[in-house]
């Protein structure tokens, strides 16, 4: 479990999170929502320790993260795997070597092992016929779905996704979510999820926190979130006119007598 | 107070700092030798084989072009016949093949590495590497840094002896000066230590290009205009540099 405990951060004197607190579960998929330049990102850079916060305590199971010793956090970063936004893969390694790559830094495993695994995690994720390929030749899913099987090459703890679905067609978006899904609750992981996409929200939103302006305006799961009474997070959901006509047929739904 | 004309004065101390800070993190035991010294012999051979045709080429038309030079304007009957050839040669061997041809590398070397771990950096692959756990630092910039210093002592006598040959060339072709007045001269007094202080200086310039390319690489904020901006920086920040440490370096091992 994961849990922020009144997290501030500002750049230049301007804030850019405010007090905010929250948890995440094991095995469970934890969605941070909101619009673009909500501080999403920031936070999910505060939890992984790329940035540290100006106040507060981010907990890995009862530890704070800001005051472990380096050695520390080192041992501590080899139990997580990120997704970032761009997949981030390594463009002068194959397919098999950026999964191989945090095995052949981490693992004492010989070198036969090691290809096993590698193989074992693209095949989790359905891209055993793409190993030889430079990432510049995948597609933009196809590139995520690499980078979720080098997140997963040593069996980590907590997965972080940096908006996963980003510039991806809404089916391929469907398969991502699901196999993040899939392996949080295979592996028991706690995963954190940065996303403005309402199909992941509602797809695989088992604990939802919704951020507007920096600040924690909500906190809830995809079951309660047409129900929310907060005006920023309805603004924010029902942009969408789509969304909208959803929430009506639900509302009247539930106004219907049950037979 | 720190802004002059607009001009953050600061600035240059502010990113001495943080170069050195670099360092720091550059210069520490690789997490797996297996993985570092893969990288290694990769960037020797990116970074120094891949440069030897560049160095061989402009070495004999700089070779050619000294000979040339000293042959029209040196030779009087006031001069010895050798002088052509005994100047040409100490040309070449000390600032020529160590400093021009690093001032020249850095352009070439310098924006590579600047540009390749300025992308790293912009599509978020060294933000991987951190959150795995690797030092990205010591993981992208040790390679390159000690693989240069390890390659460039090779291309500075790569370059002599193409700048020597294209001198014999002119020579021959043009019959400009006679072989074996060359040839003499070249040999003249020669005094081994000259080549000792140019292969010493190009391992100190070696290092220059790299760590200093690297370093506006590393930290780049931005996009791809960034990292254009930090691959011309680098050049710039690298011949400077290398001029600046070329008087010191003189002075010291020639003075």
């Amino acid at each position: 479990m994961i849990e922020l405990k009144s997290i501030y951060k500002s750049f230049d004197g301007r804030e850019v999170l405010h007090d905010i607190n929250a948890q995440f579960e094991s095995g469970k998929t934890n969605l941070i929502i909101g619009q673009s330049g909500s501080g999403k990102t920031v936070l999910m850079k505060n939890i992984v320790g790329l940035l540290e916060p100006d106040k507060g305590e981010v907990l890995y199971h009862g530890r704070n993260f800001i005051q472990m010793s380096r050695r520390e956090k080192k041992r501590l970063r080899q139990e997580m795997g990120m997704i970032f936004q761009g997949a981030a893969l390594f463009d002068s390694m194959s397919v098999l070597e950026n999964v191989m790559f945090p095995l052949e830094m981490f693992s004492a495993d010989t070198y036969r092992d090691r290809v096993r695994r590698a193989k074992f995690c693209l095949d989790r994720v359905n891209l055993l016929d793409a190993i030889d390929k430079n990432p510049g030749e995948l597609s933009g899913g196809m590139q995520k779905r690499v980078a979720i099987a080098r997140a997963i090459a040593l069996n980590p703890q907590y997965l972080f996704c940096d908006e996963p679905n980003s510039g991806l067609d809404p089916k391929t978006s469907l398969v991502i979510d699901e196999l993040i899904h899939d392996i949080t609750v295979e592996y028991n992981m706690t995963s954190i999820i940065n996303t403005h996409d309402m199909n992941s929200v509602l797809g695989i939103g088992e604990s939802i926190i919704f951020i507007c302006e920096g600040r924690k305006e909500w906190m809830g799961t995809k079951d309660d979130i047409f129900d929310a009474t907060n005006e920023q997070l309805n603004k924010f959901i029902f942009a969408s006119d789509l969304l909208r006509k959803v929430k009506e047929e639900h509302e009247h739904e539930r106004k219907q007598p049950r037979q | 107070m720190q802004q002059i004309n607009g001009m953050d004065i600061l600035r240059p101390i502010a990113q001495t700092g943080k170069y050195f800070a670099m360092m720091g993190h550059v210069f520490s035991r690789p997490e797996r030798m297996r993985v570092f010294l893969k990288q290694y012999v990769k960037e020797m051979v990116s970074l120094g084989t891949s440069s030897i045709g560049i160095v061989l080429l402009i070495s004999v038309f700089i070779g050619a072009v000294i000979m040339m030079q000293m042959a029209l304007n040196v030779t009087s009957p006031w001069m010895p016949r050798f002088a052509v050839g005994y100047t040409t040669r100490e040309i070449l061997l000390l600032e020529f093949s160590s400093s021009v041809m690093c001032l020249i590398l850095a352009g070439k070397v310098g924006a590579n590495i600047a540009s390749e771990i300025g992308t790293m950096r912009v599509t978020q692959q060294i933000d991987a590497l951190e959150i795995m756990g690797v030092n990205s630092a010591a993981y992208l910039v040790l390679p390159k840094v000690l693989g240069l210093m390890t390659m460039m002592p090779i291309l500075v006598i790569f370059g002599i002896f193409a700048g020597i040959f294209g001198a014999f060339l002119t020579c021959w072709v043009s019959g400009i000066v006679i072989a074996s007045n060359l040839e003499f001269g070249m040999q003249y007094q020669f005094d081994e230590w000259h080549v000792w202080a140019s292969l010493i200086k190009s391992v100190f310039f070696a290092y220059i290009i790299a760590s200093v390319s690297a370093f506006f690489g590393y930290n780049v904020e931005g996009g791809s205009a960034a990292v254009g901006k930090a691959s011309t920086d680098s050049v710039v920040s690298c011949s400077v540099l290398i001029l600046f440490a070329d008087l010191v370096l003189t002075q010291l091992l020639m003075g």
